[in-house]
């Protein structure tokens, strides 16, 4: 039928979008992986006169203590990367623990945890932060990370103890159940290879969503204090300058989107390989 | 929902209270003032009580009462809320239902590459863009401030907010062109859509007498959400543009150690977020008679 003949054009479209998304990303990585041992400047020396324009010895120009732009937007990389991996993995770890006994636990539980949820998700992203960031006195790159993977567990959490109960309903679990299977195995075996995909997909998604919530913490003063080089951080300190070099003002917004981008493309991508009868609507 | 509302901030208040981050002697100056000296429980009794008599208590910085501050600051951040959401609305909804009914034309699919990239850009940057281009570039509208007379000089004030509320409109209509398109696309896969169209029912018609309210159910969650996100977005942007608003008070508050702000902020942003919540529920119940009555027999 003509479903069939759509799958070809569809499953090279999926493709095509998870490439961009893992050269966006990969590039990032690398860029990120780079930093480590290697950037063209000093990050934290003068490199140049002060808010230079784009030229080919600075590629994004210069800030106002003629710092090498481009330099930090690299360095921003890898703080960008450390914040999304960091904020998913909290997020997954709780998230999918929670929402796994959720669909396991007894009525009770089960609703104490699904409006736990609930309520965390309706409680806005930057808000929360906010609120770790005042409660916990100092503003660090690990109190952001808190931040953000305490938020994203209620949104994996949910979406988990949703996929387990829809999995834990089919026969061959009952089956499992009865052949013996310890709740463990049942878990390990049958469950989390049945919901992975669908989780990864969502762990992409929120990768890039942490992204830009860190770069709105660290513009706002309340992200990674000042030896790491944010973008938000970045595009704070540009705006104070827009007037006299517009391109500080870009270049990091730039990094940021093509990371975001990236991921989201990633997700996509990897949807519509491990769902192939999605229809294409987003 | 007051129920909620007490159990999602006790925890709040008592640990930004501990941490001072000053010399014992202020520590202790602090603690009493802010009767943080006294056992938790009793603490807790007290914060219920004044947030009952809806006294939030005074500022440490500036002495004012707090729920002043926040009701002149709300002035400014309401109508920049409401301003920007209507006009995400505004652009949104046509533009969605456009990108999923011409999915195949050119345009069509160019509104959702628009949407995909509109996502993916913070508010705060787009905000600064904008600046760039409207009040650095072009020279047209104000790169940022508020009049200080506020709205007794309604044109100043509405030029200052222009640029803000564009700001927080574009990134918002761009989550919910998605929203809109993909609700679009449900409504037009549906089988009453093409029943309506066999008894003979134009496309239009039937798209507007069928499809906007089956379609708008899952789009009024959707703009709760949203709505409370711009709320929370006027934050990011009121740095932005240095206007004299709600989030600028929490700033400036959590910069300065100043509980008593925080937490009154706090206390009337998740209020309205929890209210926001709360009136998207009733609107999705007003529209879809099946969600009324959940135990009902017409379940969905």
């Amino acid at each position: 039928m003509t479903a069939v003949a759509a799958t070809e054009p569809r499953r090279m479209r999926a493709s095509l979008t998870l490439s961009v998304g893992i050269v966006l990303v990969g590039l990032h990585v690398v860029v990120a992986l780079l930093t480590l041992v290697w950037t063209p400047y000093d990050p934290a020396g003068m490199a140049g006169g002060r808010l230079e324009g784009p030229s080919l010895a600075h590629w994004a120009g210069t800030d106002r203590l003629g710092r090498d732009l481009f330099t930090q937007i690299m360095i921003g990389s890898r703080i960008a990367l450390t914040v999304g991996a960091g904020a998913v993995g909290i997020g997954a770890l709780i998230g999918v623990t929670l929402g796994i006994l959720a669909a396991f636990a007894t009525r009770f539980l089960d609703d104490v945890l699904a409006a736990a949820f609930d309520i965390l998700i309706a409680f806005p992203t930057l808000l929360l932060a906010m609120l770790v960031v005042a409660a916990t006195d100092s503003a660090s790159l690990f109190s952001a990370i808190l931040a953000l993977g305490l938020a994203i567990s209620a949104i994996v959490g949910r979406l988990t103890r949703i996929l387990a109960k829809r999995v834990l309903e089919m026969d061959y679990i009952t089956a499992a159940r009865t052949a013996g299977t310890s709740w463990a195995g049942i878990v390990f075996i049958h469950l989390l290879p049945n919901i992975w995909p669908t989780l990864l997909v969502n762990f992409a998604l929120q990768f890039g969503l942490a992204v830009i919530a860190e770069a709105s913490l660290s513009y706002l003063g309340l992200g990674a204090p000042p030896p790491n080089a944010s973008w938000g951080r970045l595009l704070q300190e540009a705006q104070g300058t827009v007037y006299t070099a517009p391109f500080g003002a870009i270049a990091p917004g730039l990094a940021l989107v093509t990371l975001v981008i990236g991921m989201n493309m990633l997700a996509d991508g990897l949807r519509d390989i491990g769902d192939p009868t999605r229809r294409r609507s987003r | 929902m007051l129920f909620i509302l007490l159990r999602l901030l006790p925890g709040d208040p008592a640990s930004s209270l501990i941490s001072v981050g000053a010399d014992p002697e202020q520590i202790a100056a602090a603690r009493r003032q802010v009767g943080s000296d006294l056992p938790l429980f009793e603490q807790f009794i007290h914060f219920l009580s004044s947030l009952v008599r809806l006294d939030l208590g005074t500022s440490f910085v500036s002495r004012a009462p707090v729920l002043e501050e926040v009701l002149t600051r709300l002035t400014l951040t309401i109508p920049l809320t409401l301003l920007s959401f209507a006009l995400a609305i505004a652009v949104a909804v046509p533009l969605g239902i456009v990108a999923a009914v011409k999915a195949d034309k050119w345009y069509g699919a160019a509104i959702s590459v628009v949407s995909q990239l509109g996502i993916a850009i913070p508010v705060f940057w787009v905000g600064i863009l904008l600046v760039t281009l409207f009040a650095v570039n072009l020279r047209l509208l104000p790169s940022g401030g508020f009049p200080p007379q506020g709205w007794g000089d309604p044109v100043a004030a509405l030029r200052a907010l222009t640029l803000p509320i564009a700001t927080i409109a574009i990134v918002m209509a761009a989550s919910l062109l998605r929203y809109v398109r993909s609700a679009t696309l449900d409504v037009l896969g549906s089988d009453y859509l093409r029943t309506a169209r066999a008894l003979g029912a134009g496309f239009s018609e039937s798209l507007v007498r069928h499809g906007i309210r089956n379609g708008a159910v899952p789009v009024v969650s959707i703009l709760g959400i949203e709505l409370a996100t711009a709320l929370l977005g006027a934050v990011v942007i009121e740095r932005v543009f240095a206007l004299p608003g709600l989030g600028s008070m929490l700033l400036l508050a959590i910069e300065q150690r100043d509980y008593p702000n925080v937490q009154g902020v706090l206390f009337i942003s998740t209020l309205l977020v929890l209210l926001i919540g709360f009136f998207a529920d009733l609107a999705q119940r007003f529209i879809d008679p099946r969600l009324r009555d959940p135990h009902g027999s017409v379940q969905k």
